[in-house]
């Protein structure tokens, strides 16, 4: 039984791994899919926002059996000080038919996401650890789990287990992340009346909301955020660990003390803390791009670090990679060969998608939050920009024209100077725009 | 070889079950199912049989088509078979019509893979958590009843004698008896086994047999399910939370002080009385 | 071999369904009965609670109240019966029947049932009390509710059982209109035993047992007293510990003070894992279901898989650094506080109020065991 071959196993059933099991299983592939969840999504955590395009190319029409929350018709982006918000915001009504992403849950979404690959054929394996990977003359040809009897073969190997992979490691493909290229966030699940969120987020039935913020995050580089569920809210706040090593705080601090912020304690007021749950997000972006396969293996999702952490997409860029590394290993099996020459072609299909065109694009990103003090981009000038809008606002007899000019004074200064200023606004286009 | 049939029964995990405090009802939506933990233990208790016997396992449950995937759990631990006995006529059943039909079930195991020389239940179960089954089942087969046990001391397979400790509230009992025996089974008995790779692989192939009333002969129609269970369940509550005014002890006047105090207050109640505190 | 083992095998194919057919009047059934549990002549505390809220009723029925008591050399144990309220007990006395045992214990038992006819059939939810309820119920038929911890009866003579569901949160009350007699098992401590009174008279009627010793197979080999048993379940004091107790020195602080106190060690499911203490201790959703006099919670926040199975005690005390810990809310005395200084402190001042004349009733109590 033991030496029961697969064309594939692929380890980790997050919407990477389940996506590139679906694929193959659908061609027909022999698919083992292992998770060390007791089911999938058991433990996994997100914000979480789930975009239609990468859904839809795997499952038509997903979102009408879909375990969805809510369908995101409004995206706000705060920046907090320290009692005021400076608001942007987009809601449009063309979100909806068919909706462009939504609020989802991982409990619920990871099941359902496994479950239609398991549907396709792909053998389930959950509450299963794969402890490596098996190696012969420098091929990967299986895993090893935790269970008795626990070796498995296949012809290769999908290792889709999320940010901390152990099997990347192993694989050589990267190293311990830097603190720097990881951020931990801690996440709140809130419980609220349907009512009550829909009347505080201005929503109708099915409706959502979403708020990114930045500021209050105690002068570290983070990004806070608070989602609208069908009767849950999901706030929570991301913090660079470099950031959290210098500071010594803990992350939940940081989120307590959001949940005291005047604007955000009211929209949670009231509520019942039902969960709490931290993880990591891979912050390097592109440069942190490792080999993406090798001789009988690939490397999808988090594990790869896809993510797109300025549009808090990560889910897409797994799903989309999950898939094609599956393609890859259809044609492979089409040819009869996996070697690394082979799977090469995974890494180009990556090169030309979107995974690798967005992340290219914000390759400066990370430079610019290691160069540029974290407390001036996520403290002073969100707090100086707050008290610009503020003073501009005030009708106290002033000239508008004063308080145009004290108002760029105070942003200027903040920044250390004209130049400065200039040369950060350079700086962040450049971040932005590859 | 042994034949040992164990009765299992798939479960809300009722530790997750909450109370909608608005309708005072039970929130089972999103609580899991999983098998009844001392159902576990029977299994365990016959895998380890079987590995030390020889053994034929098979595995039986009265449910919902769903629970396929409690039978799926008991084959990836090493059952030989998964005996999963489905239909809405069965559906509504108490403690007596469960006996019936496990009952029935034992003896169309019988049938088809010949003679039973144990049968497992768990000493009770987490959502009906009555341990009724079991002696109901034993009483309708004849067998011998042995329950709460927490040890096999002893089987011997010619004489067909077995010895067991049971767990009782105030000791243990040492008993002797003759096989066929029916034994229920506490968390003490062993701690179940974690299900082999290829035990994994095995079951996520494996379909359970499914019996509905069809594949019984004799059955008669009106001692299954709803119909044929006595009991009525009649008003449900959830029990009020006793309103108390906590007195909150304060320790300004220093810690000795505040334990005489509480003392004398607990002086002043009728535990004195009913302790025979002095 | 195999030839002798099939015909052993071979059981005459029992009947599996054991409904009772034909029309049945029940009308002549009255009468609310206790089953006696006993081990060496010495009764279970429960029956005696359920002697006691029998009779209640009894009363409302205006039925008799009878007891049924199975054993050797358990005669004393009728007139007991009849002091704590019984009118008449049914004694089957045989050496055969001095180790329970589930066959022939219930064929006296069923005999009686048939032969008198009561309505209502009662024992403890102990181990004993559910095996043979169980095995009694099947065979009868009826209904038989598990575990109860309300009785009442309504104007259709009709036993009102309500017992726990769902880990304690639902409470649900069962009846019985099919078969009579309508049996329940009951949980120990919830009801209250009438007092002793031995100037109550009732009948004893003999029944001689239904199985002859050659017909009984199994065999007790012997039973072994736990004495280290905690017995959680019937404590009447319980100093529980959790993980502000830090390990298992501080439960030897808790051990002196349930020592004062005449009760048991309880602890929280944290304390268990982490070692400091056997699993015997553990109260809550999945340790014990407790209801002492007295309850006091060390160290322990309160979360709600512990307070389900001890929020029934009469009496709660909490001790706590947190004064947000939510055990307050159970509380009826709440000290914030260092429970190491404070539990020393209490267990002072109880030996000082009840003096020297307290000496605990040390030979009831359970040696703690922590690991
Ligand atoms: C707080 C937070 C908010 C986020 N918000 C969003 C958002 O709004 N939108 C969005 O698109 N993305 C968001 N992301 C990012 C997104 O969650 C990830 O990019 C995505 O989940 C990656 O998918 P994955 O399948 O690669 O990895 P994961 O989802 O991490 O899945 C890996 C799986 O592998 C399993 N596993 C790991 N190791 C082993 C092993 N050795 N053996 C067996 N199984 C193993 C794990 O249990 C897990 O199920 C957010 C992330 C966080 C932390
Ligand atoms: C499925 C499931 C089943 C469970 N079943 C059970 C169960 O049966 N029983 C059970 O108990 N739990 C159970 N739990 C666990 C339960 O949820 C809690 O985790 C546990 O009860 C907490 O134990 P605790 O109060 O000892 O520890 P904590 O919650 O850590 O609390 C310790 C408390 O001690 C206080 N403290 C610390 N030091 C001191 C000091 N020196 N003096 C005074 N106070 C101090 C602290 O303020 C704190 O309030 C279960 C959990 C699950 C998920
Ligand atoms: N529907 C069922 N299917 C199979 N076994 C059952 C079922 N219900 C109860 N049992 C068995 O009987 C035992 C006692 O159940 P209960 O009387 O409900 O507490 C359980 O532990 C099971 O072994």
């Amino acid at each position: 039984m033991a030496d029961a071959h697969f064309n594939a196993i692929v380890v980790g059933a997050g919407p990477a791994g389940s996506a590139a099991a679906l694929t193959m299983a659908e061609a027909g592939l022999k698919v083992a899919l292992i998770e060390r969840g007791e089911f999938p999504g058991a433990k996994n955590v997100f914000g979480g926002v789930l975009y239609r395009k990468q859904i839809e190319d795997l499952i038509p029409e997903f979102w009408k059996e879909a375990p969805l929350e809510r369908a995101i018709v409004e995206q706000r982006m705060w920046l907090l000080g320290n009692d005021s918000v400076a608001k942007f915001g987009h809601r449009n009504e063309r979100y909806l038919d068919p909706p462009n992403c939504w609020t989802g849950l991982r409990v619920k979404f990871d099941q359902w996401f496994a479950g239609k690959a398991e549907k396709a054929g792909a053998l389930p394996i959950y509450e299963t650890v794969v402890t490596e990977l098996i190696r012969e003359n420098g091929r990967v040809v299986g895993v090893r789990t935790d269970r008795e009897d626990g070796d498995l073969r296949a012809d290769v190997v999908i290792v889709a287990d999320g940010v901390n992979s152990l099997l990347g490691k192993a694989l050589g493909a990267h190293q311990e992340w830097m603190p720097d290229q990881v951020s931990l966030a801690v996440k709140e699940m809130i419980a609220l009346p349907k009512e009550k969120i829909q009347d505080r987020f201005n929503l109708e039935g099915d409706e959502g909301c979403t708020i990114e913020f930045i500021g209050q995050t105690a002068g570290m580089a983070g990004l806070g955020f608070l989602y609208t569920n069908q009767d849950t809210l999901s706030l929570g706040v991301g913090v660079m660990v470099s950031d959290l090593k210098k500071h010594h705080i803990k992350p939940y601090e940081v989120l307590d003390s959001i949940k005291q912020h005047p604007m955000i304690r009211r929209l949670i007021q009231g509520g019942e803390v039902k969960e709490y749950s931290g993880h990591l997000i891979p912050e390097g972006g592109f440069d942190a791009l490792p080999p993406l396969s090798g001789d009988g293996w690939m490397l999808v999702g988090d594990a790869a670090q896809m993510v797109n952490a300025v549009h808090r997409e990560g889910t897409n860029l797994a799903m989309l990679s999950g898939r094609l590394a599956g393609l890859t290993a259809i044609k492979a099996h089409q040819q009869g060969s996996f070697s690394a020459g082979m799977l090469k072609s995974y890494d180009d299909t990556i090169r030309a998608s979107i995974v690798f065109k967005d992340l290219k694009k914000y390759r400066g990103m990370h430079s610019l939050m290691r160069d540029v003090d974290s407390e001036l981009l996520f403290n002073k000038l969100p707090q100086a920009l707050n008290d610009a809008v503020y003073q501009m606002l005030l009708v106290d007899g002033v000239t508008k024209k004063e308080k145009q000019k004290s108002a760029i004074k105070l942003l200027r200064s903040v920044a250390g100077g004209n130049m400065d200023l200039l040369r950060l606004g350079l700086k962040g286009w450049r971040a932005m725009n590859g | 070889m042994l034949h040992i049939v164990v009765c299992v029964k798939q479960v809300p995990d009722s530790r997750e079950i909450r109370i909608d405090p608005k309708t005072n009802t039970l929130i089972r939506q999103g609580v899991p199912a999983i098998v009844n933990y001392f159902d576990l233990n029977g299994l365990e208790e016959a895998l380890s049989l079987k590995d030390r016997f020889g053994a034929r396992v098979t595995v039986v449950s009265m449910g919902p088509p769903s629970a396929d995937k409690a039978l799926k759990q008991c084959v990836s631990m090493g059952a030989d078979e998964g005996v999963l006995v489905s239909d809405r006529a069965f559906a509504g059943a108490d403690t007596l019509a469960t006996s019936y039909v496990i009952a029935l079930t034992v003896q169309k195991v019988e049938e088809v893979w010949g003679p039973v020389d144990m049968v497992f239940c768990g000493k009770q179960t987490l959502d009906g958590d009555t341990g009724q089954v079991g002696p109901g089942v034993a009483c309708r087969l004849d067998l011998e009843q042995l329950t709460y046990v927490e040890k096999i001391e002893q089987l011997d397979e010619k004489r067909r004698e077995i010895v067991v400790h049971r767990h009782l509230e105030d000791g243990i009992e040492r008993v002797k008896a003759k096989l066929p025996v029916l034994m229920t089974a506490v968390a003490e008995l062993n701690k179940p086994r974690r299900a082999s790779l290829p035990g994994v692989l095995r079951a996520a192939e494996y379909k359970p047999i499914v019996w509905t009333t069809n594949d019984f002969a004799n059955l008669d129609r009106a001692q299954i399910g709803l119909k044929g269970s006595p009991t009525i369940v009649g008003k449900t509550w959830v029990p009020e939370q006793k309103k108390i005014d906590t007195q909150m002890i304060g320790l300004d006047k220093g810690i000795e002080s505040a334990a005489t105090d509480l003392i004398g207050q607990l002086f002043s109640t009728e535990l004195p009385a009913k302790l025979g505190w002095a | 071999m195999a030839e002798q083992t099939a015909k052993e095998r071979t059981r005459s194919k029992p009947a599996v369904g054991l409904q009772p057919t034909g029309e049945v009047d029940w009308s002549n059934y009255r009468g609310v009965m206790v089953v006696v549990e006993q081990r060496d002549g010495v009764a279970k505390k429960v029956s005696w609670q359920l002697l006691g809220e029998s009779r209640r009723l009894a009363d409302k029925l205006d039925a008799p109240l009878l007891a049924l008591v199975i054993g050797h050399d358990v005669e004393q144990l009728a007139k007991e019966a009849i002091a704590y309220g019984a009118d008449r007990v049914y004694v089957s006395d045989s050496p055969e029947l001095k180790d329970y045992r589930t066959r022939p214990y219930s064929r006296v038992c069923l005999h009686v049932i048939r032969e008198f006819k009561p309505e209502i059939v009662l024992m403890g939810a102990t181990y004993t009390g559910r095996d043979l309820a169980g095995a009694i119920a099947t065979h009868l038929p009826t209904g038989l509710t598990a575990d109860s911890t309300q009785l009442d009866v309504n104007e259709e003579r009709l036993l009102m059982a309500s017992r726990p569901a769902f880990s304690e949160k639902l409470l649900a009350t069962i009846l019985c209109k099919q078969f009579k007699p309508q049996m329940a098992t009951v949980r120990a401590g919830v009801f209250e035993a009438l007092p002793w009174d031995d100037s109550r008279t009732g009948e004893i009627v003999r029944v001689a047992p239904q199985m002859s010793a050659d017909e009984i197979v199994t065999e007790v080999l012997e039973f072994v007293a736990e004495k280290s048993r905690v017995n959680l379940e019937d404590a009447e004091v319980i100093v529980a510990g959790g993980r502000g107790v830090g390990g298992p020195a501080g439960f030897q602080l808790l051990d002196e003070l349930a020592k004062v106190l005449g009760g048991e060690v309880g602890a929280s499911r944290v304390a268990v894992e982490l070692g400091w203490i056997e699993h015997e201790h553990q109260v809550g959703q999945t340790g014990f279901t407790v209801r002492p006099k007295l309850y006091i919670a060390a160290g322990i926040s309160g979360a709600v898989q512990h307070t389900v199975g001890m929020q029934n005690s009469d009496y709660i005390i909490a001790i706590n650094k947190d004064p947000e810990a939510p055990i307050f809310k159970f509380a009826n005395y709440g000290i914030v506080g260092d429970l190491f200084q404070v539990v020393p402190a209490l267990t002072k001042a109880f030996k000082e109020r009840v003096g020297k004349r307290q000496e605990t009733p040390a030979g009831d109590r359970t040696p703690l065991h922590v690991m």
